[in-house]
């Protein structure tokens, strides 16, 4: 009795004692990360980053991604006006051409949302803002001469001797002494498909169809195909490349790693130091890791896709050489004796015993890695110069293409989600419709 | 032939369709795999042509660039301890780096898997929309939020921290929601019949039950971001990468302390990886972690 008392006594000290500990492990966790977090926002100088970010950075980003402006400007020293997409060469209309709300001639007339409307006469430029007033200037070699309204001036409008700059809903208007530009600000990507200089710019869906079909089909293509704003074909090529990259990268890698994965195996190499500078090997070429062997590579081969193939086969054969050598020693002997029993020579061994059990094992690694290089792809054509990184970059550093830029990022997630079906996809095919794997 | 004694009993048709399934069998083999060495070659022959180099005249330069490093850090191999506790500080800022957003994304996944797995989910309804919520941050690379949050906030840690927690939170999100299937629901139900709350439910029957499972993907992470946060670097967003490059495009004259910053990455790569392989083979195994 009294010691069956004691146990019971015991036992619950024992069960108290390790709940307060399991208690304090979890307040000890929680704490931790707390005070590692506090740490952080110190070290990495977060209130600092915070009084940094650049909200009017943020919102030209937002804005630009999902509309455009026109320009619409006039030279103050000849008088000539001229009407362009985004201000680019690419996108201006030609001489004497302009869209529907602006009027050429010895006086242009721009209208702007909300009836405002911009008049560039021949000595003055007139700018009627409802709800405000008359706004005048007369740019010259003396400034720009501006009349505002009496009254304080609001800060939207932005005026001293050789500049005025009004910014509205509408639209905006900014005068120098040599320039004079009016901003109209539209939603969606212009000139997506044809560029002004195409007979198909302007035309709707159907009509570019009735004309398709009427033998205009080739001429259309090429349009679209050679469309410089927005570059189609390049940008085809620049994703191709970056799977290419994905696919020649992890296939050669298995290819190099299968057979050094059975010099790497215990049940395969009996010889110790074969086996230890296998795997010494694998350590070096993923510890080196993906970023060094761009570099490296791009040393010698240039930017381009081959180098990023190179540089994701060397750090995947050491991943795939680590991974196969350990799905060869897992495997089960059972099938080889069965093989050996039956006379057969040791390559028929492992063709019928070994093969067979790893196929699908090593199939799904791959086709799993071959979705992530997708992605690693990407993130080395960024850094060496190929595929949809090299355009990603290029058009982030101009840093006012934002549209492409989402253009870019968009096509990116399409092309990695469609990359991770078709790997599984590819997986669910090979492994459970045929266990055999040949 | 072996065959022939053992099928000397069954009737010559159903050897021979057998056979000829066989054939065809192999036949489709044949040909995908010629399809495959194919698209291989091919696709190679591609690559290289809108390489900047060729494969062949590159491959004898290949050592050129290690070789120019390692005789410049040879010959200033005295200062190089000297290089070593000079980068020192931004390899700290690149493991902290990956860690927090391990860490942050680690958190966020666990929700995000809570509420995307069937049978605990909250709101039963919006499982769907979590998944592809996961499928989308799992699918962006992190350069690419990285590269717009280095325009909108300029370089540094804190972009590469955000990007790399973003997918981490989708990466691990999945995966922690796979975990959760596989749990038990006794738990719950004991819990629930004591009152608690679908919080509490979840902190105290689920997240115990799956935790070692969690930290030993967890874990993985860790190693891949510590690769990206070097990656992330060289782009513009601070810790050892940012040095890496800075060395690089200085050209001969700081090759001495790119090999220093090399050696740096690649022991700190190796040894997160063995001690992250050891903890993952202990919590697997259900061995205490310490």
């Amino acid at each position: 009795m009294t010691t069956a008392d004691t146990n019971m006594t015991d036992m619950m000290q024992v069960t108290v004692a390790g709940m307060r500990r399991k208690r304090m492990v979890g307040f000890g966790i929680v704490a931790a990360v707390l005070v590692y977090l506090t740490y952080i926002f110190f070290a990495f100088d977060i209130p600092e980053v915070i009084s940094d970010i650049d909200g009017d950075d943020a919102r030209i980003l937002v804005a630009d991604s999902y509309s455009y402006k026109t320009h619409v400007t006039r030279d103050n020293r000849d008088g000539s006006v001229g009407v362009s997409i985004e201000g680019e060469r690419k996108g201006r209309y030609p001489e004497g051409e302009a869209p529907s709300w602006v009027t050429l001639g010895e006086t242009t007339v721009i209208q702007l949302e909300d009836g405002h409307e911009v008049i560039f006469g021949p000595e003055e430029i007139r700018y009627d803002i409802p709800g405000y007033g008359l706004v005048t200037a007369r740019p010259g070699s003396d400034g720009v001469n501006a009349t505002l309204p009496a009254g304080e001036v609001p800060a939207w409008i932005n005026a001293s001797k050789n500049r005025l700059a009004i910014t509205t809903d509408a639209g905006r208007l900014s005068i120098t002494r040599n320039r004079t530009e009016v901003f109209r600000y539209f939603s969606g990507w212009e000139l997506f498909f044809f560029t002004l200089d195409s007979p198909y710019h302007g035309l709707g869906l159907s009509a570019v169809l009735s004309r398709s079909f009427s033998g205009e089909a080739g001429a259309i293509w090429a349009d679209f195909w050679g469309n410089d704003m927005w570059r189609h074909s390049d940008v085809v090529w620049a994703i191709g490349e970056t799977i290419l990259m994905a696919f020649l990268g992890t296939f050669g890698a298995a290819i190099i790693a299968l057979p050094l994965g059975f010099l790497a195996a215990k049940n395969f190499t009996p010889l110790g130091p074969i086996r230890f500078g296998m795997r010494r090997i694998f350590d070096f070429l993923r510890g080196v890791d993906g970023l060094i062997w761009t570099i490296i590579l791009s040393r010698a081969f240039g930017p381009g896709p081959m180098t990023g193939s190179l540089a994701i086969l060397l750090t995947d054969t050491g991943s795939f050489g680590k991974m196969f050598s350990e799905a060869f020693e897992n495997i089960d002997n059972k099938q080889i004796e069965g093989i050996a029993s039956t006379g057969a020579k040791p390559l028929q061994r492992y063709r019928f015993g070994v093969i067979p059990q790893v196929t699908p094992v090593l199939l799904s690694q791959i086709l799993y890695y071959l979705e992530s290089n997708t992605r690693s792809a990407t993130i080395i054509g960024a850094i060496t110069g190929g595929g949809i990184g090299l355009l990603l970059t290029q058009a982030i550093i101009t840093q006012k293409d934002w549209e492409e830029v989402t253009y870019y990022i968009i096509l990116i997630i399409i092309m990695v989600m469609l990359m991770d079906s078709l790997s599984g996809w590819l997986r669910r095919k090979l492994i459970k419709g045929d266990e055999g794997g040949h | 032939m072996a065959l022939a004694e053992t099928t000397s009993e069954i009737s010559p048709s159903a050897t021979s369709s057998y056979m000829a399934m066989i054939r065809r069998k192999r036949m489709m083999s044949g040909i995908m795999l010629a399809i495959f060495v194919v698209l291989l070659i091919s696709g190679f022959l591609v690559a290289q042509e809108r390489n900047a180099g060729d494969f062949l005249p590159g491959l004898s330069n290949v050592l050129g660039f290690p070789s120019d490093v390692v005789s410049e850090a040879w010959e200033n191999r005295a200062q190089l301890p000297g290089f070593l506790s000079k980068y020192f500080p931004s390899l700290i800022e690149t493991i902290n780096i990956a860690a927090v957003s391990t860490l942050v994304g680690g958190l966020a996944a666990i929700v995000l898997s809570l509420f995307a797995t069937r049978g605990l989910a909250k709101f039963p309804r919006l499982v769907p929309v979590f998944r592809r919520t996961m499928d989308l941050l799992r699918a962006f690379p992190e350069i690419v939020i990285a590269l717009v949050l280095i325009f909108i906030i300029g370089g540094g840690p804190v972009p590469a921290m955000i990007a790399i927690a973003l997918h981490t939170a989708g990466a691990l999100g999945k995966l922690f929601s796979e975990i959760n299937e596989n749990a038990h629901l006794g738990p719950l139900e004991g819990l629930e019949s004591v009152g608690a709350n679908w919080s509490q439910r979840m902190l105290l029957g689920i997240v115990p039950q799956v935790a070692p499972n969690y930290l030993s993907y967890a874990l993985l992470r860790f190693e891949i971001n510590i690769r990206a946060s070097a990656i992330l670097g060289f782009v513009g967003a601070g810790g050892i990468g940012y040095d890496l490059r800075n060395t690089i495009t200085f050209g001969m004259g700081k090759f001495d302390e790119a090999a220093a910053i090399f050696i740096l990455l690649f022991v700190t790569i190796v040894l997160v990886d063995q001690l992250s392989s050891t903890v993952r083979d202990r919590l697997t195994h259900g061995k205490p972690v310490l």
